[in-house]
Order: structure tokens, then C-alpha cells, then sequence
């Protein structure tokens, strides 16, 4: 019992990891109606901002903050810059281009910072407690405390704010929402921006646990694209859900179904997403699309 | 007093003009119609208006030189613009098109009238109230797109071909709600509409277009006693 506990908080820990990542590209998504590839080379990259900011002896704490900071500007930056340019085309193209960000962007940290491993602190403390015969870290509990707090979050902006409101009307019908007073332009960026926000949030809640690499995000970018597609790209509280559900079903099938096993449990989320998209093509959380002819 | 003034308007998509000299005076309060067969520039004429074309000459609202605004820009002096083909919020509900609608106001009282009038005078959309905007029909998503351009208190309403694609019996209760709006808020108009005996029910003037170019302004009645208007616009 103690170890399957043990097994289901530490996939929760690792699922809210693929939920950070996620959760922002569901948001530029729900912004811009684009699935944005480059999130995890942006995550990658706000984990390195703070980690070298650490190194220049700001502490690790106002280190993420600033890495936060630097992260909304980045995204709303990229927005401005070079996807708009994309925005009002085809949305393949789109698409193409933010894959094309993201080999760019890990390039440009392993030129920088090389692809040797960069040890990141660790923002809570390394102990562990007992539960029920399992132990725990502090860090697991602590990476799905934040998500869960990041999910609510996200899901009262989409909801209950009005930048939340226009944000989703922009990415629905951009010329609507202008027509009602809203700055299109200005949403987007925002959109951006928050999405890199929550980017840098998994970046730095990974980082610790597989130290600071380039290509750091690259799975964790895998696992949020299923979660994305499971738990229905409409719905913030679906895909943290379809996240841990992917983390603690590899884990569980990893260690009690024997010939999946440690390598092959990356096939786990996708045979579940076999499985659900069968019976939800929307997802377990998406909205499902009525049009009337 | 002259809320919108147009004159010599000139519009282009990329290297095409299609406006070649549009003239229109509104006053406050007024409604003036646009008449015109496919491709005379109608729905062109309110996109230069509204900043999603390029153009040149005069476009003034309320003395302020409208060129060169973004739509929401233009939006937020005043003007709503309920485009051809309705321009529905697909996945949003009734409610938070509504509540688009209202995205500059502050005012949250009057935006909680508002929304009661809006279904007031859209009773259909009080009973959708929950619905998403794909869901709903032609004619609901027709009100819908007027009342979310009410919800943002204009003084002036771009209307473009508001009864396209709707069953007659639909089209004459849309005119009618719009006309109740009129009588009751004073905000001004202007229409553009195929079915001119619509318009008529509406407005106090119009003109008319060819290619491009405004080629006779009158009032209704001037209008209707004209033989290639009536051979024209209303079916005889």
C-alpha cells in the first residue's frame, strides 16, 4: 500500500509538471486559436535566465520572479514580432514557424549555456514525510500545490476576468472582438506573455528534479501535448487533470505491469489517449463544437 | 447637428480601389440607407468607416478625423459595427457575447440594464440565454449581433445587410427591433440593405451607389417616388 501511495503522489509531482506546460499552451491556444510548439524551449529558456541570475548571486527566489518578468516580456515580444506576422495566414504555417522557435530557442541556451547538466535549486525543501507507509517529499507535494493554484488561477481568468473574456473572443473572431472596443493586438501579446509565464513556472519546477539541460523540456513537451489532447484544449481544469492522470498511470503501470516497465511506459498517455478520443473526440474535458446548419 | 460625415471617400483592398468617391452626411440621431446592387462598395463603404479598410478623403465622427483609428479605436469613440455574415462569437455563450459587447464600459449597472433590454427586445435570446453562439439560429444569431452592438452604448450603429440569409417573417422582426431601438435610444444608423423596402421601414434617407461611387441621394419618400428606384430596389 505504502508503495503504491508513494507511486501515486510522485506521478501527480510529475504530471503537474506536464500540467505547467500544458496549462500555457492551452492558454495561447485559448488566445490566439494557435498550438504553440515552442512553449517548451521558452520554459527551457526562463529556467536559465534564473539559474544564471542565481549564479550572479540574486537569490533563487526574486531569481525566478525576474525570470517570470523576463519570460511575460519574451512572450509578448515573439508575439509581436514574429508570430503576428504568421497569425492572419494559414495556421499550419503557423505552426511550422513556433516548431521552428523552439529548435531555435534550445539552440540558442546550448550556444550560450552548452548541453552540460547546470544543477538547479531546488525551491522546496529536499525532505521527505511518512504517510501511510510511503514517503514523501516536501518537493512533490509542493510542485502540485503550485499547480493547483496556477490552475485555478487560469481557469477564474478565463471565466470571471474580462482580459480572460477578451482574450477567448479574440482567438474566436479577432475583427468581432475589435469591433466591441477590444485592442486585438494587445490581447495577443497578453496571451503570449501569460502562456511564457506559465512556461517558466515548469521550467523551474522541473529544472531540480532532471537538472538544467537544453533539451530539459523536450518529453515533458510529449506528455503536455497528450494531456492538451485528452483533457480537451477548452477546459484548464482538463488537461491538469488529463496531466496527472498520464503521470500516475506511467508510474503505475511502469512498475506493476511488467513488460511495459520503465521503457515503455512513454506509451502509456498515448494508448489512453487512443482510448478516450474513441469515446470523447473532444477530449474528457473539452467542449464539444455544435455548429447549426 | 452632423454626427458622420463622408466625403469623396476613397477605399482599397491591397492595389484595388473599390470605393472611387463616396459622399454621406448622418446627423445625430438620423438613419440613412445605402442602396446598391453586389459590388457597388456598400458593405466597403462602412468597413472605411469602421478602420478595416485602407482609404482616403473625409471620414469624420463627431468632428474627429476617423483615418488612420484601428476598429477598436473607431469602437471605443462610439460606433459599433455589426458586420455582414454577423460576426458571431461561435464558442461563447449568449451571455458573454453580451458581456463582450459591454468590454469598455465600466458601468456595471447600466450594463446589467442593458443586457435586460437587449433581451427584451430579443425575447429569443432570453431563452438561449446559456447557449453557445454556433448553436443558435440565422435570425437569433442576427439579434444576437445587434444586441452585443448595443451593449456597447454607441451613438451611431453600422448595420450591414442585417435580413442576408433570414425567412422574411424573421427579417421584418428584426427590422422591427431595430426600429423600437431607434425610436427608443436615438442612436443614429446607417443601413445597408438588398431589400430596400426594409430599409425603408427605417430610415429617414439614403443613397445610392454604383460602382463605387455615390450617384443619388434623397430622402424615403424622394426616393420611393423615383421610377428607377421602384424598377431598381422595390419590385416594380
Amino acid at each position: 500500500m505504502g508503495t503504491f501511495i508513494q507511486l501515486v503522489i510522485d506521478g501527480l509531482s510529475t504530471g503537474s509538471i506536464y500540467a505547467a506546460l500544458a496549462l500555457a499552451i492551452v492558454l495561447v491556444n485559448q488566445a490566439t486559436g494557435l498550438i504553440n510548439f515552442a512553449q517548451g524551449g521558452m520554459a527551457v529558456l526562463s529556467a536559465y535566465i534564473a539559474w544564471a541570475l542565481n549564479g550572479f548571486g540574486v537569490p533563487i527566489l526574486p531569481a525566478i520572479l525576474a525570470a517570470i518578468v523576463a519570460s511575460f516580456l519574451l512572450g509578448a515580444i515573439i508575439e509581436r514580432y514574429l508570430i503576428r506576422r504568421f497569425e492572419q495566414g494559414d495556421p499550419d504555417t503557423a505552426v511550422v514557424v513556433t516548431i521552428g522557435l523552439l529548435t531555435l530557442i534550445t539552440g540558442f541556451c546550448a550556444w550560450v549555456w552548452t548541453y552540460n547538466n547546470r544543477l538547479f535549486p531546488s525551491l522546496f525543501p529536499l525532505e521527505t514525510i511518512k504517510v501511510a507507509g510511503a514517503v514523501i517529499s516536501v518537493r512533490s507535494l509542493g510542485t502540485i500545490i503550485v499547480i493547483v493554484v496556477t490552475m485555478l488561477l487560469l481557469q477564474a481568468l478565463f471565466l470571471g476576468t474580462k482580459l480572460g473574456l477578451a482574450l477567448r473572443a479574440v482567438a474566436i473572431n479577432p475583427a468581432s472582438a475589435a469591433f466591441s472596443g477590444i485592442n486585438v493586438g494587445r490581447s495577443l501579446m497578453t496571451g503570449w506573455g501569460l502562456a511564457a509565464v506559465l512556461g517558466a513556472v515548469a521550467g523551474v519546477l522541473v529544472a531540480p528534479q532532471l537538472t538544467l539541460t537544453p533539451g530539459m523540456m523536450d518529453s515533458a513537451l510529449v506528455y503536455a501535448l497528450a494531456a492538451c489532447i485528452l483533457g480537451g484544449l477548452s477546459s484548464p481544469i482538463g488537461v491538469v487533470v488529463a496531466a496527472w492522470l498520464i503521470g500516475v498511470l506511467e508510474n503505475l503501470a511502469a512498475v506493476y505491469i511488467p513488460f511495459i516497465g520503465h521503457d515503455l511506459k512513454i506509451a502509456v498517455p498515448f494508448i489512453l489517449i487512443f482510448v478516450v478520443l474513441i469515446v470523447r473526440p473532444q477530449g474528457l474535458f473539452g467542449r464539444k463544437a455544435v455548429v447549426r446548419v | 447637428m452632423t454626427l458622420l460625415e463622408l466625403a469623396d471617400v476613397r477605399a482599397f483592398y491591397g492595389r484595388v480601389q473599390v470605393l472611387e468617391g463616396v459622399s454621406l452626411t448622418v446627423p445625430d440621431g438620423g438613419a440613412v440607407g445605402i442602396l446598391g446592387a453586389n459590388g457597388a462598395g456598400k458593405t466597403t463603404t462602412l468597413r472605411a468607416v469602421s478602420g478595416t479598410v485602407r482609404s482616403t478623403g473625409t471620414i469624420r465622427f463627431d468632428g474627429k478625423d476617423l483615418r488612420g483609428l484601428r476598429p477598436d479605436q473607431v469602437a471605443a469613440l462610439g460606433i459599433a459595427h455589426v458586420p455582414e455574415g454577423r460576426g458571431t462569437l461561435a464558442d461563447l455563450t449568449v451571455r458573454e457575447n453580451l458581456r463582450v459587447g459591454a468590454y469598455r464600459r465600466k458601468d456595471a449597472k447600466g450594463v446589467r440594464a442593458d443586457v435586460d433590454y437587449c433581451l427584451e427586445l430579443f425575447p429569443q435570446l432570453q431563452d438561449r440565454i446559456r447557449s453557445t453562439g454556433s448553436a443558435l439560429s440565422g435570425g437569433e444569431q442576427q439579434m444576437l449581433a445587434i444586441a452585443r452592438a448595443i451593449m456597447s452604448k454607441p451613438r451611431l450603429l453600422l448595420l450591414d445587410e442585417a435580413s442576408l440569409g433570414l425567412a422574411p417573417s424573421t427579417a421584418k422582426a428584426v427590422y422591427q427591433a431595430i426600429g423600437r431601438l431607434r425610436s427608443e435610444s436615438g442612436i443614429a444608423m446607417v443601413v445597408v440593405e438588398q431589400n430596400a423596402n426594409l430599409a425603408f421601414t427605417l430610415v429617414d434617407s439614403a443613397i445610392v451607389l454604383e460602382t463605387g461611387r455615390s450617384v443619388l441621394t434623397g430622402s424615403t419618400a424622394e426616393l420611393k417616388g423615383m421610377d428607377e428606384i421602384r424598377r431598381a430596389y422595390l419590385g416594380g
